[in-house]
C-alpha cells in the first residue's frame, strides 16, 4: 500500500520550534506537523470536536490538546484521550526528515474523500467535522533527530 | 508525682511520651533533647532536601504542644551522666535533674568508616535537621557530590542533592544497592532507576580517603583511583548511641539490652528506639520503634499488655518516581523459602514474595509498590495463603476504593507508623466531628509518618466524615502532584526558571495543558519576568498575543486606557478594519473596541498599523480600567476618576495575573464605571477614595469588599498596587479576586497587605516594580518575532518526490 502514497516536501525542520506544531495545507488538506524535540509528526488540522486548530495548540509528551474546547489527542495514532464516549479519530500522516527538511507522506486518494464531513458517532453534540475511523499506520513513520 | 526524665527527644522518646500521657497524667515529664529544635519527622528530612517540604513543615510537636502536656522541655542539653543510685542525671550545663523513672531515647549517630581525612571541610554527614540545613547551604547547581552509601539514607541524600541542581555520584561498598532490603535483582532495577534520574551509581568501591588538603576535593578509592567533587557526604549507616549507659553501667551489646519490657538491665531504667537491642536484633525503622514507645507506655503506666514482640521490618524509598519497598526475609537460598518473582524490565518492575509454610515471609516491590499495604497485612497478620495462591503477585479484582475502605476489618492498622487502626480513626472523626486531615492527624497522628497512608485516610474521611473538607492543598494536576504554594516553593528555592525544568524534576518531562500554562505564570511572577521564557508551555492566545475565536480566527482589542480615546485612534482603528476586511467591530463591556475575525498572519501588520499598545484582552493578565467622567465633565463627580483611572491603568499594564483582572475607577458613589464589581475598583467620594477588592459580574455577581479607605489619589494606587501584587503572589492560577479574596477572608488580605509590616509592603512594591521593568508591550513582537514562523503560515516547498 505505501507505494501508492506519495512524498512530499513541506519545509525546513528549523520552521517549527520544539514543543510546538504548525499547519500547512497540503494538496488541499490542512495538516498540523509537530516538532516532538525527538521526532515530527502529522495529523489533520481540525479537531473532529468543533474544527479546531489542533496546530495552535499546547503539545505534552506526544498528546496535543486543542486550543477550543481542550480535547486531547495522542499524535502517534490519533485517538482521543478525554472523550471516552466519542470515538472520533484524527488522521495521521508519516514524516520524515531529509537532511534538514520535512517530507510528510500523502495517502493516494483523491484529497477530500477522507475529510469531508462524516456522520457523528455521538448525537449530544453538535458536531461537525468527525472524520472516519482510519486505520492506525503502521511501520509506516520514519523519523530522525 | 512520680518524676519521669526522658533522655532524647526524638521521634521515640516523644512517641513513647505521648502515649503516656493518653493512658494518665501521673508523671511530671521532663524531656531533653541535644538538639536545639522541637520533635520533628526525621524520617521526612530527605523531602526537606529535595525542597519538598520546608523544614516547618516536618514539625510533629510544637513548642505549644510540650507546654499544654505541662512537659519541661529542656532543648540543646546533652545528658552527660546518670547516677543510678542518687536517681539522678547531669547535663553538660551543669544542671542535675532527679529521676523517678528514667527513658532513654537517645537513638544513633551517623557512622564513619575509617576513612583517612573525614574530618576535612566539605565532608558532611545527613542525619538532623542542621545536617540538612548545612547541606541545603552547600549544594548549589552543578556542584560535584559524592554520596558515600547506597542504601535508603544515601540514596535519598542523593536525590535530595541532584534536585538541588548538583551533579551527583553515589559511591557504595557493596554490589548491589540497598542490600539489606533488596535482593541482588533488585538492585539492579533500583540501580537503573537512579541512573535514569540522572545520578551515577559506583558499586564495590571501597573508599580508601577524602582528597584535598583542608577541604574534601574528591576521593581516592581502595584501588588507587581517585574521583573528583567539591563536597561529599558520608551516609554509611548509623550507630546507636550507648556512651551514656555504658557509664551508667548497663548491659550493651550491639546496643542497649532490653526485655519484652524495654527494661533495661537496670532497675527503673527504660530505653525505646534505635539504641535499643531486643534479642538482638537492632531496628532503625520508624514503625518498630513507635511499637517499642508504645508497649512502654502500656507497661509504665500499668496497662501493660504481653510486651514487645519485636516487630517486622518495613522500608520505603522515598524519591519521587522511584518506588522501593521491602519487608521481611528476601532470602531465596534459606530451606523451606519459596520465591515468587515477577519482572518486567522495560517497565522497571520487579516483585518477589518469599513464602515459607504457606505464610508470607518477605516481599521486595520495585517500581510499583501499590500492592506493599497488603502485602504487609498478610506479614503481621500472618495469613494462611494456600487460597489466594494463584494471585499473590496480582491484585484480586477490586471495586471501588469506597467500598474497600468500607470492608476493611475495623482492627486493621492504616497507619502502619503510628499503628493506628481503622476503628481509631472512624471513632475520632465520629465523636470529635472532625472534618479535615490535618484534624484527624493532630486526633489520632494517623499519617504523620511517612504519610503513605494519607490516601487511605482520606477515603476514610470521606467516608464517614458527614462535612468533609477537602484539604486547601489540592495538586496542580495529575501529571505534578504537588499543591501550587508547594510548587511556588520549589521554584524559588530550587531556583528553577523554565517550565521545563520543573516537569524533568518534579514531573515526567511532558507535563499537560492544564499545568504547562500555570507554571508559565508562576516563572514569570516568581523571577519578576527575568525566568527563561518558553512559548510552547502557553496557551496559542499568548504565543500570538492575541484571542482565538471558534473558526481558529483571532480578536484583536488595542489598550485603550481608561476607555478614553481620540479621533485619530478612532480614524486608524476604522482604516485598519476595513484594510484587513475585519469581519466584526465591536465595543466590548469594557469600554474598548474589538476587531473580530482576523488572520494569524495578518496580526504583525495591523499592530503596526493601528500605533497602539496590545490591551492584553486574550491572556490571564491586566485587562483595562473601566471610568467614569468624573470631575472633567460630570456634575456630581468628587474626585478625578479618568485620570485616576489612565495612572492606575499605565502601573499595571503588561503584567501577567493568575486570571484576567478587570478595575474600575469612578468619581463619586454612584458608581456608573462598576467599580464595586471589578476584582479591584476604586471609588471616590468626598475627600476620600475607597479601595475596594474581590468583586465579580460574571457567572457569578459579587460585590467588592472595602480593603481599605484613604485620602489622596496616590495613596489609592499605593493601597491597590499592594493588593494587586499580593494576588499575583499567593492566588492559584485561573483564581479569580473574588475566590481568592473569598477564601483567605478579607480581614486576612487586609492584614497581610495594607496593615503587614512595613519591611512586607516594600518586598511587594519591589517585586512588582521588578516585574513591571522587566514587562514590556508584547505587540512590539510583530516587528521583532520570537521565531521567524511565530506569524506566518508555512508554505509547502513543494513537489511530490
Amino acid at each position: 500500500m505505501s507505494t501508492e502514497r506519495r512524498w512530499i516536501r513541506v519545509t525546513g525542520c528549523d520552521s517549527i520550534p520544539v514543543r510546538e506544531g504548525k499547519a500547512v495545507e497540503l494538496a488541499g488538506r490542512r495538516i498540523a506537523i509537530f516538532n516532538l524535540g525527538d521526532s515530527f509528526l502529522a495529523v489533520d488540522d481540525r479537531c473532529p470536536h468543533r474544527g479546531g486548530p489542533l496546530s495552535d495548540g499546547i503539545v505534552s509528551g506526544s498528546n496535543i490538546t486543542c486550543p477550543l474546547h481542550a480535547w486531547t489527542f495522542d499524535l502517534n495514532r490519533g485517538q482521543v484521550l478525554n472523550h471516552p464516549e466519542s470515538s472520533a479519530c484524527l488522521a495521521t500522516f508519516p514524516v520524515r526528515v531529509e537532511d534538514g527538511h520535512l517530507s510528510v507522506q500523502l495517502p493516494a486518494e483523491e484529497p477530500g474523500s477522507v475529510s469531508k464531513p462524516a456522520y457523528c458517532a455521538h448525537r449530544d453534540r453538535p458536531v461537525r467535522w468527525v472524520l472516519r475511523k482510519t486505520p492506525p499506520p503502521t511501520n509506516v513513520r520514519s523519523s530522525s533527530p | 508525682m512520680e518524676r519521669l526524665v526522658v533522655v532524647g527527644n526524638g521521634m521515640a522518646g516523644t512517641a513513647c511520651v505521648e502515649q503516656i500521657l493518653k493512658y494518665a497524667k501521673k508523671f511530671d515529664i521532663t524531656v531533653f533533647g541535644d538538639e536545639t529544635h522541637v520533635n520533628y519527622n526525621r524520617i521526612l528530612l530527605s523531602s526537606v532536601l529535595a525542597g519538598e517540604k520546608s523544614a516547618d513543615e516536618i514539625i510533629l510537636n510544637s513548642l505549644e504542644w510540650y507546654q499544654q502536656n505541662g512537659i519541661h522541655l529542656r532543648l540543646g542539653v546533652r545528658i552527660t551522666a546518670i547516677d543510678t543510685a542518687a536517681k539522678t542525671v547531669t547535663g553538660d550545663d551543669g544542671s542535675t535533674t532527679p529521676y523517678d523513672k528514667l527513658l532513654l531515647a537517645t537513638g544513633s549517630s551517623p557512622l564513619i568508616p575509617p576513612i583517612e581525612g573525614v574530618k576535612k571541610s566539605g565532608v558532611y554527614v545527613f542525619r538532623n535537621l542542621d545536617d540538612t540545613r548545612a547541606l541545603l547551604d552547600r549544594a548549589h547547581k552543578n556542584a560535584r557530590a559524592i554520596v558515600i552509601g547506597g542504601g535508603l539514607l544515601g540514596l535519598e541524600a542523593a536525590r535530595g542533592l541532584q534536585v538541588q541542581g548538583c551533579d551527583v555520584t553515589v559511591v557504595h561498598l557493596m554490589d548491589t544497592l540497598m542490600e539489606r532490603q533488596i535482593d541482588f535483582i533488585g538492585g539492579g532495577y533500583l540501580k537503573a532507576k537512579m541512573e535514569c534520574l540522572g545520578i551515577k551509581v559506583l558499586l564495590s568501591c571501597d573508599t580508601a580517603a577524602i582528597l584535598g588538603d583542608a577541604r574534601a576535593e574528591g576521593i581516592r578509592f581502595k584501588d588507587g583511583i581517585e574521583l573528583p567533587a567539591d563536597f561529599v557526604v558520608i551516609a554509611a549507616g548509623i550507630r546507636p548511641n550507648v556512651a551514656l549507659a555504658r557509664q551508667a553501667g548497663l548491659q550493651i551489646n550491639r546496643a542497649i539490652v532490653v526485655n519484652d519490657h524495654l527494661e533495661t538491665t537496670q532497675p527503673d531504667i527504660y530505653a525505646v528506639g534505635e539504641c535499643v537491642e531486643h534479642h538482638g536484633v537492632c531496628y532503625g525503622l520508624v514503625a518498630p520503634l513507635l511499637e517499642q514507645g508504645k508497649v512502654l507506655a502500656a507497661g509504665i503506666t500499668g496497662n501493660g499488655g504481653q510486651g514487645y514482640q519485636g516487630s517486622t521490618p518495613a522500608a520505603k524509598l522515598k524519591i519521587m518516581g522511584v518506588e522501593v519497598f521491602s519487608a521481611g526475609d528476601f532470602s531465596d537460598t534459606t530451606p523451606g523459602n519459596d520465591a515468587i518473582r515477577y519482572e518486567d524490565p522495560a517497565l522497571g518492575t520487579y516483585k518477589k514474595l518469599i513464602v515459607r509454610d504457606n505464610q508470607l515471609a518477605g516481599v521486595i516491590l520495585i517500581g510499583d509498590t501499590s500492592d506493599s499495604r497488603r502485602y504487609m497485612e498478610w506479614l503481621q497478620s500472618k495469613t494462611d495463603l494456600r487460597e489466594k495462591r494463584r494471585s499473590l503477585l496480582f491484585p484480586e479484582p477490586s471495586a471501588d476504593t469506597g467500598l474497600d475502605v468500607a470492608e476493611l476489618p475495623h482492627g486493621k492498622i492504616v497507619c502502619g507508623c503510628h499503628g493506628v487502626t481503622k476503628g481509631t480513626i472512624v471513632e475520632a472523626i465520629l465523636d470529635r466531628d472532625l472534618t479535615t486531615l490535618a484534624q484527624l492527624k493532630e486526633c489520632t497522628r494517623a499519617s504523620t509518618g511517612c504519610g503513605s497512608c494519607t490516601e487511605l485516610c482520606l477515603h476514610l474521611l470521606k467516608a464517614v466524615a458527614p462535612q468533609f473538607e477537602q484539604e486547601e492543598k489540592k495538586a496542580l494536576c495529575e501529571c505534578l502532584p504537588l499543591s501550587e504554594d508547594q510548587l511556588r516553593e520549589i521554584v524559588r528555592t530550587q531556583r528553577l526558571r523554565s517550565v521545563q525544568q520543573v516537569l524533568d524534576i518534579y514531573g515526567h518531562g511532558t507535563g499537560c495543558a492544564t499545568c504547562k500554562p500555570a507554571l508559565s505564570y508562576m516563572m514569570d511572577m516568581v523571577w519578576c519576568g527575568t525566568h527563561l521564557e518558553d512559548r510552547s508551555a502557553r496557551f496559542i492566545n499568548d504565543r500570538v498575543h492575541a484571542n482565538i475565536q471558534n473558526d481558529g480566527t483571532f480578536s484583536v482589542v488595542p489598550r485603550i486606557r481608561g476607555g478614553v480615546t481620540s479621533p485619530e485612534e478612532l480614524r486608524r482603528i476604522a482604516d485598519v478594519a476595513e484594510k484587513y476586511n475585519v469581519r466584526m467591530v465591536k465595543i466590548t463591556g469594557s469600554q474598548r473596541i474589538d476587531l473580530l475575525g482576523v488572520q494569524k498572519s495578518d496580526l504583525p501588520n495591523i499592530w503596526a498599523d493601528l500605533g497602539m499598545p496590545s490591551g492584553q484582552a486574550y491572556t490571564k493578565g491586566v485587562r483595562m480600567v473601566k471610568t467614569c467622567v468624573g470631575t472633567d465633565f460630570c456634575r456630581f463627580g468628587v474626585q478625578d476618576a479618568i485620570a485616576t483611572g489612565i495612572e492606575l491603568e499605565r502601573r499595571f499594564e503588561n503584567l501577567f495575573t493568575p486570571h484576567k483582572l478587570k478595575m474600575g475607577v469612578v468619581g463619586c458613589p454612584r458608581n456608573c464605571a462598576e467599580a464595586t464589581v471589578k476584582d479591584i475598583g476604586l471609588v471616590g467620594q468626598e475627600g476620600s477614595w475607597q479601595i475596594v477588592v474581590g468583586g465579580a459580574a460574571g457567572k457569578k455577581v459579587r460585590k467588592a469588599d472595602l480593603l481599605v479607605t484613604v485620602e489622596s489619589a496616590e495613596e489609592a494606587l499605593q493601597a491597590a498596587a499592594l493588593f494587586f501584587q499580593y494576588y499575583r503572589e499567593n492566588a492559584n492560577y485561573l483564581e479569580r479576586t473574588y475566590d481568592f479574596v473569598e477564601r483567605l477572608g478579607i480581614e486576612r488580605v487586609r492584614r497581610e497587605t495594607i496593615y503587614a509590616p512595613l519591611a512586607v509592603q516594600q518586598g511587594l512594591r519591589g517585586r512588582l516594580r521588578k516585574s513591571k521593568a522587566n514587562s514590556r508591550d508584547a505587540w512590539l513582537e510583530g516587528d521583532h518575532p520570537r521565531h521567524p514562523t511565530q506569524f506566518v503560515q508555512i508554505q509547502p516547498i513543494g513537489g511530490s518526490l
